[in-house]
């Protein structure tokens, strides 16, 4: 009975389906064409950059250069300051320095000129630094006719403007309508078939059941944003028991994953529509949503966690470790939780196709309202998905190391930037200890020679 | 991004700042990107705090001395023009550059490098490097790392290789003589792409 009530709602969803997919190609292929044809012109116009002004004065620029300004030295603290001394100190105070066929020149000690390398890095972080770029959304290229992509919108020739229009109309008029329905859809459908299988009793059938209902509305949702995803490496997809780790660009990361596996999600309890959707799903198929105040409580969040992995007939978890929104250049540091509880953990590598869509939630700008519109209104979602094969932790290796090896891995994958700084620092402060190691460093070149000089 | 040209116009005086700089209207605008950028409210100017937002500028044992250098005595905000002269210091010295007679040395040359290298010893502004300036520098870029009598002993050391007139303090000119076969160039030069 419940087998054909949902063949019937799949049969009308599939006519609306097959239309929606007829545009789907369509938009595919519409934006490419265009960009491809206003390629030329594009790279014209960016290689040729006109300064209008009495003298009529041209400078000419590349494209690949957006996004960067400097080109940093990748020269350590040590280096640096031994190639200036080097240099500085070329008739050396005591002449049997120079005899000695050492790699280290003479003196160690200290020189006016050392403060010249933190002064530079320091103008250099003013310019251009790695961390503050990685809280706001991707500079492309090319322009890929979305007016939130191009940030200094100016006329640059009719045809484009006819195109940006003729695709305000199509994505507004025509797809976003299209996908609103579907969301709504996919999202009714999850609320109310996982709270009828939540009448069933514990058992293989409400198993079976949920797994099906789970995928059939994650995979509507998945249309809904016209989301194009290519899984590689399916046969290293997450098992009962193992922990599933991601890098975190936004809330459609869930989607994307959960449309093609079963996971068990972790979370806070949302109020309104969220908290609806949360507690008909925990119905069907256990999940793990914690109350506002044990959030903050690591050993219950720890506990709750390794009961579910010990269990092997539950689902594996989901865990997004770097715990904020990051916009898909990089990796940021993973906090150690989740490795600490011993299971295997399965990594997997997302990276979105900026050129379709940006879909990085910068939560301080956009609402989740905002965004979702945003998302829908966009050409389309275009991302990989890379199933990674299991880590375990090793011998000897603790949780931070544990987790940095993993992130490694994710971000090689996925072509990101690995970086050691931490997420939380888009809304905190950086800690003294930093500071701290600058200054170490620095001392122990200083203060180390001295004390070899002494003993000599 | 986008017409360069209208970015340009919008920046008052841009003739002028280039000239004086020596920046390229490419670096002009993306120099303005990134003030925009650090100017998260949108007011047009920075302050202290905007700067202090910089991570990687926070880890900077010397951090708080290069944010005051951008800061002239008694402002509390820099504005985009200040903020560019500022940087211009950092720009490699222009080698092929014709020595024009009556024009004014630029920002990037060796001279005003180690002039602004210079500020961040001489808080207090008065043309000399005492020695307790010397100690509070020393200090903080080696924080709690050392004690109090091995850096007494660095910067009595420092001192009198420097001082050549005996008046316990270092000023520019004996400075600028401790540093003559540095390749202030190189190291006081940032290297900006186009």
């Amino acid at each position: 009975c419940q087998w054909l009530c949902k063949h019937l709602w799949e049969n009308d969803l599939l006519l609306l389906l097959c239309a929606h997919l007829l545009v789907a190609l369509l938009v595919l292929a519409f934006p490419k064409c265009s960009v491809d044809l206003t390629g030329c012109e594009l790279r014209c116009f960016y290689f040729q950059l006109t300064y209008q002004q009495k003298d009529q004065a041209t400078i000419t620029g590349d494209v690949c250069s957006f996004g960067w300004i400097i080109a940093k030295e990748p020269t350590s603290l040590e280096e640096e300051l031994k190639e200036i001394r080097r240099n500085g100190s070329s008739q050396d105070l005591d002449g049997s320095a120079s005899l000695t066929t050492g790699p280290s020149p003479s003196s160690s000690e200290f020189e006016m000129s050392d403060t010249f390398y933190f002064c530079r890095r320091g103008i250099e972080s003013i310019v251009d630094d790695e961390v503050t770029k990685r809280f706001t959304a991707e500079e492309l290229d090319s322009w890929n006719l979305l007016t939130r992509s191009n940030y200094n919108f100016n006329h640059i020739s009719t045809r484009l403007t006819v195109l940006w229009g003729l695709g305000v109309v199509i994505r507004y008029g025509f797809l976003l309508p299209l996908r609103l329905t579907l969301a709504i859809t996919g999202v009714s459908l999850l609320v109310v078939f996982t709270t009828m299988i939540g009448f069933l009793p514990n058992g293989r059938v409400k198993n079976f059941l949920s797994e099906k209902v789970h995928l059939m509305c994650y995979r509507i949702c998945v249309r809904a944003l016209t989301a194009i995803i290519t899984y590689h490496h399916s046969e290293n997809k997450p098992k009962n028991g193992g922990i599933c780790v991601a890098n975190h660009t936004s809330p459609i990361d869930i989607i994307i994953l959960a449309s093609d596996g079963c996971y068990a999600m972790v979370g806070q309890i949302h109020g309104g529509l969220m908290g609806l959707i949360q507690k008909s799903m925990v119905k069907a198929c256990p999940h793990i949503w914690f109350e506002r105040s044990e959030v903050k409580d690591r050993h219950l969040v720890a506990k709750r966690l390794s009961d579910h992995v010990k269990d092997k007939s539950k689902l594996p978890i989901l865990i997004f470790p770097e715990g904020t929104c990051i916009n898909n250049t990089s990796v940021m540091m993973f906090k150690k939780g989740s490795f600490e509880i011993g299971s295997t953990v399965y990594p997997v590598a997302i990276k979105y196709d900026p050129r379709f869509g940006d879909a990085f939630w910068n939560s301080s700008k956009f609402g989740m309202v905002n965004y979702l519109l945003r998302m829908m209104s966009s050409w389309a979602i275009v991302c990989s998905v890379w199933y990674l094969p299991p880590m375990s932790r090793q011998e000897g290796e603790d949780a931070v190391q544990f987790a940095n090896r993993v992130k490694a891995a994710i971000a090689r994958q996925g072509g990101l930037v690995d970086l050691l700084w931490d997420g939380g620092l888009k809304r905190g402060k950086v800690k003294d200890t930093f500071k701290e190691e600058q200054q170490k460093l620095y001392s122990k070149i200083l203060v180390g020679t001295q004390e070899d000089r002494s003993r000599s | 991004m986008g017409s360069t040209s209208s970015t340009l116009l919008k920046i008052p005086n841009v003739e002028v700042l280039m000239q004086e700089t020596g920046f390229s209207p490419a670096h002009i605008i993306r120099l303005h990107d990134r003030f925009k950028a650090l100017d998260k409210e949108g007011r047009g100017h920075l302050c202290p705090q905007d700067f202090g937002a910089i991570k990687e500028l926070a880890m900077n044992p010397i951090g708080d001395r290069i944010i005051g250098a951008f800061f002239s005595p008694g402002k509390e905000t820099v504005d985009f023009h200040t903020f560019v002269k500022i940087l211009a210091h950092f720009r490699p010295v222009d080698k092929d550059r014709p020595k024009e007679p009556n024009s004014p040395e630029p920002i990037n040359s060796r001279s005003n490098k180690l002039k602004f290298a210079f500020q961040l010893y001489d808080q207090d502004k008065d043309g000399k490097i005492s020695r307790d300036e010397l100690l509070k520098v020393l200090r903080s870029m080696l924080g709690m790392q050392v004690t109090e009598e091995q850096l007494e002993s660095i910067a009595d050391r420092t001192i009198q290789e420097a001082d050549l007139d005996r008046d316990e303090a270092i000023s520019f000119e004996e400075f600028r003589k401790s540093l003559e076969k540095v390749n202030i160039d190189h190291k006081m030069s940032i290297r900006f792409l186009r």
